[in-house]
């Protein structure tokens, strides 16, 4: 046995390394969606270029968007959203979600990363994910898993995107271990057609629920 | 039903706390509520595998040669293992680095550092462990650089590090820190870690893999989460 390595932050230097041009359409992959180019001086991108033709994901495509708050209630510019979800259907594209009679999707991997912009507001383009198992016989309510990063963050928050609209939210088992006065902290609200607004507060008045997994 | 491994939870007194005063932006930045303890679901046990180069780009493991010529400063080879809590190896994981060049100083647009930059170093690379959990980059000692901590606050030299190991739950980025720095000690965010776990952050100097005539060698072996000993049925 050896000891866990211990988490430090990500500081403020980390938009040539991490999100990468397109990491936040998760459905095309298109632009430069998620990266921060206007940090980063000419020819030193060394990440995707973004080339690779790709199709489109199947699903309702979504668009989300917010801003991360500090305690003062002060948008963040240096931090970013990084995503995991199912595909449409509700299934991971990972080798240890085993259930072949839920179908994978060649175009929609469900991991990516967006940045926040100059001011503190990130972007994510992605499908709504299908319901996957829960603990037990239950169902989750479609959900996408998040970890905040950002300079002062010393080690990742973790917390879920759920959406407002959903019915099964009623029955999802983790909705259901979070106090039902703070549960609308992790609603994704619609704005229109396909849209979506979803607010980080790390700290203070509407702090955003954040989980110990 | 599948049978389904939880990971182990955060190790007690191997990570730093969300709010480190010492390290004044986690002030307002740190919730004030307790994190809500939820259940590994099969959210948390997956992750994305042998998709890195679709999403990023191919890997860059030699970081002294991204310019037109060869960065400056004292070349380093830094490899090392991702290993579980129980020394296994983990394979096919992305093992992602930045760092400042040699004089301290980022490329990075924020960076106003009265240091001079190099135009042949970006300072950031990515690789896959291979089946043994291996991975290995050449790069360049970074500097010291100064931040607006504290009076005379001075970073040790660093190289960021970012892994995600198989699962959303084994997600971890650390610092790597170097033998015998006088500023380790000194330095909030790596002081914000537990004293015991603190070393587990430096690398060590290896003689056996220098490189004669070229390069020297510090290997830093990463430890993520295992996994529990006690299965649950899903
Ligand atoms: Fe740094």
């Amino acid at each position: 046995m050896s000891g866990q390595t211990p988490w430090q932050t990500v500081g403020p230097y980390f938009h040539y390394a991490l999100p990468w041009k397109g990491g936040a359409d998760l459905v095309e992959g298109k632009g430069e969606a998620g990266a921060r180019m206007d940090l980063l001086p000419d020819g030193h991108y060394t990440l995707n270029p973004n080339d690779q033709p790709r199709g489109a994901a199947k699903g309702a495509v979504v668009t989300i968007t917010g801003t991360l708050f500090d305690g003062d209630g002060v948008p963040i510019p240096d931090g970013f959203v990084e995503l995991w979800q199912a595909n449409a259907a509700g299934r991971y594209d990972s080798p240890d979600d085993t259930r072949v009679e839920v179908a994978l999707d060649q175009d929609f991997i469900g991991f990516g990363r967006a940045a926040t912009d100059a001011d503190g507001v990130f972007t994510i383009r992605t499908v709504k994910p299908g319901r996957v198992p829960g603990p037990g016989n239950s169902l989750q309510a479609p959900h996408i898993a998040i970890s905040v990063m950002a300079r002062g963050i010393i080690k990742r928050m973790v917390s879920r995107i759920y959406f407002a609209d959903e019915p099964s939210n009623g029955e999802d088992p983790i909705l259901d271990l979070v106090p039902a006065d703070r549960r609308a902290t992790l609603l994704a609200v619609p704005a229109g057609e396909g849209k979506y607004l979803f607010d980080i507060r790390l700290q203070g008045e509407g702090e955003t629920v954040f989980f110990d997994i | 039903m599948t049978l389904i491994l939880p990971y182990n939870r955060e190790e007690e007194g191997a990570h730093p706390a969300l709010l480190s005063p010492d390290y004044k932006s986690t002030v307002k930045r740190s919730p004030h509520q307790p994190l809500i303890s939820i259940p590994q679901t099969l959210t948390e046990l997956t992750g994305p595998a042998g998709r890195w180069d679709r999403l990023m780009g191919p890997a860059l493991a030699d970081l002294t040669k991204v310019g037109k010529g060869e960065a400056i400063g004292q070349r380093i080879v830094v490899s090392g293992r991702v290993l579980d809590e129980d020394g296994r190896p983990v394979p096919n994981t992305i093992v992602e680095v930045w760092q400042a060049n040699a004089a301290g100083r980022y490329i990075h647009k924020k960076d106003q550092w009265n240091a001079p930059l190099d135009p042949n170093f970006t300072g950031s690379g990515r690789v896959i462990t291979d089946d043994q959990g291996r991975y290995r980059f050449l790069t360049i000692s970074p500097g010291a650089y100064p931040w607006g901590n504290h009076y005379n606050a001075w970073r040790p030299a660093h190289i960021h590090f970012s892994l995600m190991g198989p699962a959303f739950a084994t997600r971890l980025v650390t610092q790597m820190y170097f033998p015998g720095d006088p500023l380790i000690p000194l330095d909030p965010i790596a002081n914000a870690v537990p004293a015991a776990a603190l070393p587990r952050m430096i690398s060590r100097f290896d003689i056996e893999t220098t490189q004669e005539a070229f390069a020297l060698s510090f290997i830093f072996d990463i430890v993520l989460r295992g996994r529990d000993a006690t299965p649950m049925e899903d």
